[in-house]
């Protein structure tokens, strides 16, 4: 960098006043260059994803997202030139079964992970004081650091047999009658059940964590208002304290959902990895966008037209869009609703 | 009247309990993930195991470990810059537009799933900028990954830190770098350090993006940063324990129970910094 004009200009006596007046603005562009990289690297992601994966969006249109064909084509027969792009004949890419088995692990895992987050905040924030709540907060949110593929490790090794030994039996008989859903037949063990049961587990911490901050803060007053009112202490924390944190638990479900939606190694190892197959029941092995993309990475490099890899580029961008827009969402909810104080 | 009062009492006894199984569900599950990792991990890891490479489905993990150990760690050295300087405008320049917007995207990027980070990385870095599967690949994809939570931690950090600090040192004729550099980040060291340890086990942790960024190699880092595809724990615990030999699912277990040790210390370790600053002198 060279030196700057105005501080060789300067008498020597006033070098000293005019480099400290001088070093602010730079330090305020530093940061402003710092601080834009995440903003480029959203847009980023956007437009290579974009527009690496536009050869591929002609092929099936809009149907990309109705249909359940995913099919690479023949790898053996010679490449044929459609839409001026080359691609292997019969190949078609419709990820239907791919949405399907996203939103609903996502949303069962949602489902299982509310009352189970909801009561363990109550817990922490309202029963537990003192060194038992530091424990038992620690080792939750311990819950949220083991890494993804070692819950797949756990799921796939130990989860799957002991609930198809002991949970999905009992449902299949003593709940399927009664809801068609639950009803058989139940595979193996791999599926939508047990992947949002697993998901379900690797979300809790995230909405007990918030939550529990929630009601911390909430003002003591409350408490005492509520007991004064003749309401017990369950009762107090149920119908007082959480109520007023009905925005703050909404956000964090939103986010919750959102990081279910974007889950790919645990759900890689436990959901069956099912291909154009829509489940029929709760026990149907199903795949996901995020675990379909690192399973199929291997036939995808088989394609030697690539169209397979910009394929999975599109459900990479589909997979962005919706985490994107979830996400949004509840931070959008949390900032302008939840900041009561 | 006091048929009612008893059904509420019960209610909330209920109510409690309740309370407390969820919370011995969620330890209990976490205990029992941590001890199924240490007794199969426990029997399967040995010093041999930490001194040699990978050969095919046997061998020892030096080079998978040395891998994550230089993907995160340089990561990190590329995320942290980065990621604390944003994290400082975000917090000093609080209030304004731009803050406000950038610390949307902040959140948002945190929830961008890792494996569209992973293909991002793959699209841009190794197959337009033709880096090939290589250390310099993924560790650039992990510092994405690890820099929207060190923005997040810096910001939080600093925010804390009272007004009166920085009005004083405007006061005393300090410019803008030098309260940043000299006052604001070292008294708010301990949280900005959590939050760059915390990134750095979320970065050991994660498999997704480095599948389709730094694949998988069987032999120890040879010094390239480009065209070298470099092996990393979590991949040995995702691909080897769905080959059919004994001595693969060993190295699965072994990898495993590393690779939780390491992220339990840093997540333990960075509590524990927290809670040496802010617990109350009693």
């Amino acid at each position: 960098m060279s030196a700057d004009p105005g501080l060789t200009a300067a008498a020597p006596a006033a070098g000293g006043l005019r480099r400290s007046f001088s070093w602010r603005p730079r330090f305020g562009h530093l940061l402003a260059l710092l601080a834009a990289v995440p903003m480029l690297a959203l847009l980023a992601l956007f437009i290579f994803l974009v527009l690496y994966a536009k050869p591929a969006m002609p092929i099936d249109g809009w149907h990309f997202l109705v249909r359940d064909t995913w099919n690479l084509g023949n790898l053996y027969a010679d490449p044929v030139t459609v839409h001026g792009r080359q691609m292997l004949p019969g190949a078609s890419y419709g990820i239907l079964f791919l949405i399907v088995g996203t939103l609903a692990s996502a949303a069962l895992a949602v489902v299982f992970a509310l009352p189970l987050a909801v009561l363990s905040a109550l817990l922490l924030a309202e029963l537990l004081k003192g060194i038992p709540a530091f424990l038992v907060s620690t080792l939750i949110e311990l819950l949220a650091a083991v890494p993804s593929v070692v819950y797949g490790l756990w799921g796939y090794v130990f989860l799957i047999p002991f609930l198809d030994h002991h949970l999905y039996g009992f449902l299949e008989h003593r709940v399927g009658p009664w809801l068609p859903f639950f009803a058989g037949p139940r595979g193996s063990g791999y599926g939508l059940l047990t992947s949002a049961i697993v998901l379900a587990i690797m979300v809790v911490p995230l909405i007990t964590a918030t939550l529990r901050d929630g009601l911390a803060a909430t003002p003591r007053e409350l408490r005492e208002a509520g007991r004064a009112l003749g309401a017990t202490g369950f009762e107090s924390a149920w119908r007082v304290v959480l109520r007023g944190q009905r925005t703050v638990l909404f956000g964090a479900t939103i986010l919750a959902l959102g990081r279910a939606l974007g889950e790919t190694m645990a759900v890689l190892m436990v959901s069956g990895n099912a291909l154009n197959y829509l489940p029929h029941n709760i026990y149907a092995p199903i795949s996901t966008m995020a675990a379909f993309i690192v399973s199929q990475l291997d036939s995808a490099l088989q394609d030697p037209t690539g169209m397979a890899l910009r394929a999975l580029a599109e459900i990479a961008l589909v997979l962005l869009v919706i985490t994107v827009a979830v996400n949004l969402a509840a931070r959008l909810l949390l900032q302008f609703y939840g900041r009561r104080k | 009247m006091s048929g009612a009062i008893l059904r509420r009492r019960w209610q909330s006894a209920l109510g409690w309990a309740l309370a407390a199984l969820a919370g011995m569900l969620l330890v209990g599950v976490l205990l029992h993930i941590m001890l199924f990792v240490l007794m199969r991990g426990g029997g399967a890891l040995s010093l041999e195991m930490l001194l040699t490479d990978t050969q095919g489905v046997a061998g020892g993990l030096r080079n998978a470990i040395t891998g994550s150990l230089l993907l995160s760690g340089l990561g990190l050295a590329l995320g942290v810059p980065i990621g604390v300087g944003s994290g400082i405008y975000l917090a000093e320049r609080r209030g304004s537009l731009n803050a406000r917007v950038l610390s949307l995207v902040v959140d948002v990027l945190v929830g961008v799933p890792s494996i569209v980070l992973g293909y991002f990385g793959y699209v841009t870095l190794v197959l337009h900028l033709g880096w090939g599967f290589s250390l310099a690949a993924g560790a650039l994809t992990l510092a994405l990954l690890m820099l929207p939570y060190i923005a997040r931690s810096t910001d939080l950090a600093l925010r804390n830190l009272p007004t009166s600090l920085r009005e004083s040192a405007y006061a005393l004729g300090c410019g803008e770098g030098r309260l940043v550099m000299r006052i604001l980040l070292p008294a708010a060291a301990g949280p900005v350090f959590t939050g760059i340890l915390l990134a750095f086990a979320i970065g050991l942790g994660e498999t997704a993006p480095l599948i389709y960024t730094a694949d998988w190699s069987n032999y120890l880092w040879n010094g390239k940063f480009l065209h070298a595809p470099v092996g990393y724990l979590t991949y040995v615990i995702w691909s080897y324990i769905q080959e059919p030999f004994a001595s693969a699912h060993q190295l699965a277990y072994a990898a495993a129970l590393i690779i939780m040790l390491l992220v339990f210390a840093l997540a333990l370790g960075a509590r524990l910094v927290l809670l040496k600053r802010y617990a109350p002198a009693a």
